[in-house]
């Protein structure tokens, strides 16, 4: 079996003919190229959820993505789906609102550590305790990156940031933990270095009955990575290389992230509990009858 | 309790129960809400009945996700609703704007409580009536109604849902802790009766359309998540397909829009009752329960001989700048009573122009005015 | 390729080649493509695209075996993969 006789295929591959990408059909092409820096991981993010999302086998028309403020907010405005840019830290209740009026609706929140957990902590706890079914990404750069790399609840102790110039003094969240103390019955943390890892736990997300949890380590070159000695994108994709460590099951309560410390990976919940449209309607059927 | 959307009949009936009867009435069927004194009843009469009629009742951790959960929902395709007051308003006004921005059908009701801060839960105050016009930051115009009766709370909220579908807005109520505390004498008509105005869907498929670009009537029709339009919405200043674009050019011809489409629609809008102004020297011009109260010092003074007719604010934003400069042409003087240190007041006195004097008759909350205060002003106004 | 054994099914056996696709005006030049691709197929050319920055062009097309993760892991949408007909172990 001879491979077959074309034009020279290094011109044809260089050759800047206006090609359309396999993902353009759930990309906002003429929106592209998106606004986000050299190296940064959100597109990352967006190529595995948008890979998921074209595995999945749900109906596309019934998907609708749900953002709040920030770098990680914009993905809103990439996908060529029912997409929704809400308010800073809203996006859960906002998301909540939608599947409650439509269950046919399959939502998920695509958002930033800055807008979910720390404006929007008090949502994403009480959503996740109700096991409102929907997908909660969270990526998370350590910093509030599109405001000028401010200082945030993920934060690792001693980074330096615009408002910590003498080294974060507050202790992160560990996000994992948050989650699965809440209630949520799907977490689990990647990084936008180990792409099928993270394509394939999206797609458990997406299928999983229930409030879904998913967060993406992600590489903030411009701000948080220049100031913590991670001046390139490659740099933080080398730092996730050397020092993430895959444990499934692993009691979340052991993952934190420290400066440069280990990033531990995998999926930590994957139980199932009734969601809050379930219990709607047993308590319904017993009390109306 | 028949698990009827309607429940054609007399009742007597509290206000705030009122208020969710005529919701329901309307069609609204979600209601996201946070416990708050006065308007607790309503979130109560909710969760009873919107599980009978297939509705959702969610109680959120605060009012701002109640507000967002609300938004969330009528882009779901629902008519939903939420019920707070002074406390919980100010925590809703940043969603409110976005529900603006966006152009969200939605209804919002303010029991009105003494203010400001904690204030006086249990006890009445009409302290909010301009930061229901300016309370979410930037350029907008609202619609708010101020019912003065468990009956009117009762039909206007069946209005307010019909006006936030008709210009794609939420709408205000702005009662107040005695309306809605206040038990009366309620009238539900049959459905058949009730006019309900259905949400403008596209007509064009999903590839042609375009969820900014209106209608003549300046409001453009609305697809719901889920219909298959792929839309992407957004709080900042957009364009007509709905992306974002940050220069002054896009937001002009946006908040012009948004601005023109009730300022424009502004007589279909506007509801005002009136009493003896064709010959009155004073108006005695007020909203809510203050226009109430005015009823029997108005009386007294008519029967001291004073010319003084009524105009009552059924609608109080957009303001009827129109009819009070009208006015201020032909009478002597207006006496504005209402429980705050003037509100509403000050928009007469704005559009009267110093042609006829503005006399508030001010109270700082707690209680409806007493007849004395306003008939001293009435007098006075003639002098 | 050297064998100590000749594997049994050696006929049988197919390598996968991919045929790479570049949209240059995308790319921001970030280099993950070139410093993760197990083949080593790519490197950063000289040219420039409109926004300044030097897209990757294919170095070694022979050896891309259409792994696909240049396409995951681009944050730009910039780099796809075709697949071309298989070709035998050597």
């Amino acid at each position: 079996m001879s491979s077959k006789q074309t034009v020279n295929p290094k011109l044809e591959t260089q050759n800047s003919k206006p090609d359309r990408h396999p993902m353009d059909e759930l990309l906002r092409e003429d929106r592209l190229p998106h606004i986000w820096c050299s190296g940064c991981g959100i597109g990352v993010a967006l190529t595995c959820f948008i890979k998921a999302l074209q595995k999945c086998g749900l109906d596309l028309d019934k998907v609708v993505v749900v953002s709040g403020i920030g770098c990680t907010g914009r993905v809103a405005g990439y996908v060529n789906l029912d997409s929704f840019h809400t308010t800073h830290g809203r996006a859960i209740p906002f998301a909540t609102g939608l599947k409650l009026a439509n269950p046919e609706l399959k939502v998920v929140v695509f958002s930033g550590d800055g807008d979910l957990i720390a404006i929007g902590g008090n949502h994403l706890i009480h959503a996740a305790r109700r096991n409102v079914n929907m997908t909660v990404i969270c990526v998370n750069n350590f910093n509030y990156g599109m405001t000028g790399g401010q200082v945030g609840p993920t934060t690792p102790p001693g980074a330096i940031t615009s408002t910590s110039p003498y080294g974060c003094f507050e202790h992160p969240f560990n996000l994992p933990y948050l989650a699965a103390a809440s209630g949520a019955v799907y977490v689990a943390r990647w990084t936008t270095l180990h792409v099928r890892r993270l394509e394939k736990s999206i797609l458990e997300a997406l299928h999983k009955r229930g409030f879904s949890f998913v967060e993406i380590i992600s590489p903030c070159p411009t701000l948080y990575g220049r100031w913590n000695k991670q001046r390139t994108g490659l740099a933080q994709m080398q730092y996730y290389h050397d020092q993430g460590v895959i444990r499934h099951g692993l009691d979340p309560k052991e993952a934190d992230i420290g400066l440069h410390g280990e990033i531990i990976e995998g999926v930590f919940v994957h139980i199932e509990k009734p969601t809050f449209l379930d219990f709607c309607s047993d308590a319904l059927a017993k009390s109306v009858g | 309790m028949n698990g009827e959307g309607v429940l054609t009949g007399e009742f007597f009936m509290m206000g705030d129960v009122a208020c969710a009867e005529g919701a329901i009435s309307a069609g609204c069927r979600f209601f996201a809400g946070y416990p708050i004194t006065p308007a607790t009843e309503i979130a109560e009469r909710m969760a009873e009945r919107m599980p009978q009629i297939a509705g959702t009742y969610v109680q959120m951790e605060d009012e701002l996700a109640s507000m967002i959960t609300v938004l969330g929902a009528s882009w779901g395709g629902v008519k939903a609703m939420t019920a707070t007051s002074g406390p919980g308003f100010s925590l809703m006004m940043e969603n409110l704007g976005w529900g603006i921005m966006t152009e969200t059908p939605c209804v919002l009701v303010n029991v009105q409580r003494g203010g400001p801060s904690t204030g006086l839960p249990t006890l009445v105050g009409q302290g909010d009536m301009m930061q229901a016009r300016w309370g979410s930051h930037g350029p907008y115009e609202i619609i708010a109604l101020a019912p003065s009766s468990p009956q009117e709370l009762f039909d206007l909220t069946i209005r307010a849902f019909n006006l936030s579908e008709k210009y794609r807005t939420p709408v205000l109520v702005m009662t107040d802790a005695e309306v809605g505390h206040m038990t009366e004498k309620v009238v539900i008509p049959p459905p058949e009766e009730i006019e309900t105005f259905p949400r403008r869907k596209p007509t064009v498929p999903p590839h042609e359309y375009l969820p900014y670009k209106a209608d003549d009537d300046l409001v453009p029709p609305m697809a719901n998540a889920g219909d298959g339009y792929r839309f992407h919405i957004t709080g900042l200043t957009h364009d007509e397909r709905g992306y974002p674009v940050i220069d002054a050019e896009t937001q002009d011809r946006l908040i012009t829009r948004l601005v023109e489409k009730i300022r424009k629609n502004k007589d279909d809008i506007i509801q005002l009752e009136e009493n003896g102004l064709e010959d009155a020297e004073v108006v005695l011009c007020s909203y809510g329960i203050s226009a109430r109260t005015a009823l029997w010092p108005v009386e007294l003074a008519r029967r001291e001989g004073i010319k003084v007719g009524t105009l009552r604010l059924i609608t109080v934003w957009p303001f009827p700048e129109e009819r009070i400069r009208q006015l201020a042409g032909r009478v002597r003087a207006f006496v504005v009573p209402e429980i705050n240190y003037g509100q509403i007041a000050l928009e007469v006195e704005r559009c009267a122009s110093g042609q006829a004097e503005v006399t508030l008759v001010g109270h700082a909350g707690g209680d409806i005015h007493e007849p004395e205060r306003v008939l001293e002003a009435i007098r006075r106004a003639v002098r | 390729m050297k064998y100590w054994r000749k594997p049994l099914d050696i006929e049988y056996l197919k390598i996968p080649r991919g045929r790479i696709h570049i949209l240059k005006e995308r790319c921001k030049g970030c280099s993950f493509c070139v410093e993760y691709c197990p083949c080593d197929v790519l490197e950063i050319s000289e040219e420039f695209n409109a926004k300044g920055y030097h897209p990757p062009c294919v170095k070694d097309e022979e050896a891309c075996v259409n792994c696909g993760l240049c396409e995951m892991l681009c944050p730009e949408f910039a780099i796809y993969l075709d697949e071309e007909e298989e070709v035998p172990v050597p």
